[in-house]
């Protein structure tokens, strides 16, 4: 509508393509169509509030909102608060780290956004230097790094010193090492609250720094190099190997919606199962009545059977993030099936069925229970396929029947012992399909001590490195 | 007509005139809107798309759409979604017994008459996507539930949503007069379909913050004394960071604001919590699990 941002309007088309460009890089499928939509929403909103333009890019780019995070992310490096140091930076810089870290607690328990934000300008720009960032140098070695901002700042060490101010403002003065018991009388409940909020506070400050350092060195390399490598992916696209603590978490968040969305899939093809078969002698006796032209087709009747399911599941160490998750999505999809049924191993197999079903209500420490609570491993800690596939034909083989399918969950590295391929092959001749979800890629199957080629020849293998594979596997491979 | 309105392309509803208006006007009529809520349906009025609205159940993505109604002084359509609702539920259909009876009435006439009468307006029904086509009045078009409906109905949906018209055979193509504006809502158990998310804008509303969750409280629950709904609020916050199977949304921490208010607490203290943490979780283990991480046992 207006045109007061003429200036601009030849390098805005750019930096919005080139935004857009970066956008897909991690997989956000952007069309043109979409694309001269933001530049709509760009001249309908001006360029006066980066939040509201935020938000505005974000209807008209984004199409569900797993794809946020990597929007906001991209979004700070295109269309950044400033450049070099910001402008409330430099008015009023602190001197030294103590400083800094007596404001980063004020505005802690103050929960100040904007001064956060500042602070973590300031922080970065204090302690994260490394190599010549000199403004004027070559664009050389030199960078900003959150790790180390972080790494000097401690703020996670704040967290004592801002409850305790906050008491001293409110209530008496007790010492802040934790929720104490709730001997308060008034307004004492929310006491217990604190810390877990300020623990919030401190980590939403540490993804500002992160994002701050991100910001400082695009400037210095070029943001669409950042955007490309610096970005990090969606938690469905995390790598299951590679996922870290809280990575994990977030996908457990995505857990319950994941599982409602997957069994309405399968509700869906089950209907379309169901109406698919004709039913040759139906169709034909009643073709009779019509002088033998099939009018009517009849379809074959779906049997209300749900199918069964046995997990198997590799639980030692990096395999261990992945097997969860996936016992975790299967038991939140129970009600699609009429019996499920999950084994542990990691040399040892143990039936863990009933640790997952009261584990719904703690799926964290799933890990931890299965460890402590079933026999998963014997005389050392290293995974052995072999010797677990072996005992489970052994010993478990009645849960697997003809109606049974079958997941392995694994990366069929046998640390060295024999992968007895023979066992695997009864539970396969038993069971309706044997599926195994590989958490490597192709390329590493059969490299080094992975047994991956060898299992494959006996039953279906597929490659599940991330959460979104998973669930087109879950919803592909299971029978209806 | 207005000269304002009818930009070249015919497009936006015209409701409001900035982002800040947006804010002020749902205010008026008990709406508090978060940034990205008011900047999207600014936007969803000017560019005249569809908004697509997801999000968790009970965070207002309904009320939304009504609030907008109220606020231009719109009529509502409603279309609610399920399961099996095909093209005669959603956009018309013809009124074959009353086809019937005129038939039977106008017996000696000629058939060429008959037909041009029987497939006129006063044999067709009506149903909300049509109706909010037809009419001149402005017009609020709430799609609710759309991952509800069959795969089919989308693809019903995306003739209506990106050009406003709708084609009857023995009619012709009906267009809109004056584009209605347009709220689709959803609660993600499907994933709607790519073709249908690229005509709307997409807006994922969420649990509002602290501070905006406050402020909704006490607009709601007026009685209610302001460090309680302090208190209250952190509370409902502290259970959404658990992973609990149903997080507690705006509608529940409501319910729980007029609870307290119904019992007469004043302050939150474990008894009051413990005996009212059933209005805002659904679920046993959740209690359970709450309760553990309140320390309230």
């Amino acid at each position: 509508m207006s045109t007061q941002d003429a200036p601009a309007s030849t390098v805005l088309p750019e930096r919005l393509t080139a935004f857009v460009r970066a956008l897909r890089g991690h997989g956000i499928r952007v069309g043109p169509a979409e694309t001269v939509d933001a530049a709509a929403v760009l001249q309908v909103l001006g360029l006066a509030d980066r939040e509201r333009i935020r938000e505005g890019l974000a209807a008209a780019l984004l199409r569900a909102d797993r794809q946020r995070t990597v929007f906001d992310a991209t979004f700070d490096l295109y269309f950044p608060l400033g450049t070099g140091e910001l402008a409330a930076t430099r008015a009023a810089p602190a001197a030294d780290l103590t400083e800094l870290r007596d404001r980063l607690a004020e505005a802690l328990a103050a929960n100040d956004a904007s001064a956060l934000t500042q602070l973590a300008g300031e922080a970065v720009d204090m302690l994260g230097g490394y190599g010549p960032t000199g403004s004027s140098g070559p664009t050389g070695t030199g960078g900003w790094s959150a790790h180390q901002t972080l790494d000097r700042l401690r703020p996670q060490t704040l967290l004592a010193r801002v409850l305790a101010s906050g008491r001293t403002g409110g209530s008496g003065g007790t010492d802040g090492s934790g929720a104490s018991g709730g001997s308060g009388a008034s307004g004492g409940f929310t006491e217990r609250l604190e810390a877990d909020e300020i623990r919030r506070r401190i980590e939403d400050f540490r993804g500002r720094v992160r994002g701050e350092a991100r910001r400082r060195v695009a400037e210095r390399r070029g943001t669409d190099e950042i955007a490309r490598r610096g970005v990090a992916p969606s938690a469905d696209q995390v790598d299951f190997l590679v996922a870290n603590r809280e990575q994990l978490a977030e996908l457990r968040r995505t857990l319950q919606p994941l599982a409602r969305k997957l069994a309405t899939r399968l509700t869906a093809r089950r209907r379309r199962a169901a109406r698919g078969q004709i039913d040759i002698r139906r169709t034909l006796r009643r073709s009779l009545s019509t002088g033998g032209v099939p009018l009517r087709p009849a379809h074959r009747r779906h049997r209300p059977a749900r199918p069964e399911i046995v997990l198997l599941c590799d639980v030692s160490g990096s395999a261990a993030g992945f097997a969860n998750f996936t016992m975790l999505l299967v038991q939140a999809m129970r009600d699609q099936f009429s019996r499920v049924r999950v084994y542990a191993f990691v040399n040892r197999v143990d039936e863990v069925t009933r640790l997952i079903t009261t584990g719904g209500a703690d799926p964290a420490g799933l890990g931890h229970r299965i460890a402590t609570e079933a026999t998963v491993s014997g005389w050392h800690g290293s995974s052995d396929y072999g010797s677990a596939l072996g005992e489970f034909a052994e010993r478990h083989l009645d849960a697997v029947g003809p109606r049974t399918s079958v997941l392995v969950l694994g990366d069929a590295r046998t640390n060295g012992f024999d992968p007895n391929v023979p066992a695997l092959r009864r539970i396969a001749a038993r069971a309706r399909r044997v599926h195994w979800l590989n958490p490597e890629g192709p390329a590493h199957w059969g490299t080094g001590d992975s047994a991956a080629h060898a299992y494959a020849e006996v039953v279906d293998m597929h490659a599940c490195r991330n959460a979104r594979r998973l669930g087109e596997l879950v919803t592909r491979l299971l029978p209806v | 007509m207005a000269e304002q309105e009818d930009r070249p392309g015919g497009d936006g509803t015209g409701f409001f005139s900035s982002v800040d208006d947006v804010v002020g006007r749902l205010a008026e009529v008990g709406y508090l809107a978060s940034t990205a809520v008011a900047t999207t349906v600014f936007l969803a009025d000017r560019l005249g798309k569809p908004l697509l609205v997801e999000g968790p159940a009970g965070v207002g993505k309904t009320e939304l759409a009504k609030a907008v109604a109220r606020v231009g002084g719109a009529r509502l359509v409603r279309l609610q979604c399920y399961e099996g609702i095909d093209e005669s539920r959603a956009l018309y259909e013809w009124n074959h017994a009353k086809q019937l009876l005129r038939i039977t009435a106008g017996r000696d006439e000629s058939w060429d008459d008959t037909r041009t009468d029987i497939f006129s307006d006063e044999f067709l029904l009506t149903r909300p996507l049509l109706t909010a086509i037809r009419g001149d009045e402005p017009t609020v078009l709430l799609i609710d539930e759309t991952d509800k409906a069959d795969v089919e109905v989308e693809g019903l949906l995306l003739e209506v949503l990106s050009d406003f018209q709708v084609t009857v055979p023995e009619l012709g193509t009906i267009t809109a007069t004056r584009r209605p504006f347009t709220v689709l809502t959803s609660n993600a158990t499907r994933e709607l379909s790519e073709a249908l998310r690229r005509r709307c804008l997409f807006l994922h509303l969420d649990f509002p913050d602290a501070e905006l969750e406050q402020r909704i409280v006490r607009l709601k629950v007026p009685g209610l004394d302001a460090v309680l709904a302090d208190s209250l609020v952190r509370v409902i916050a502290a259970l959404r960071a658990m992973e609990l199977r149903k997080a507690p949304s705006v509608a529940e921490t409501i319910d729980w604001a007029r609870t307290l208010l119904a019992l007469g607490a004043d302050t939150l203290d474990e008894s009051v919590v413990r005996d009212s943490l059933g209005v805002v979780l659904k679920h046993q283990d959740d209690i359970a699990k709450a309760a553990q991480g309140l320390t309230l046992l």
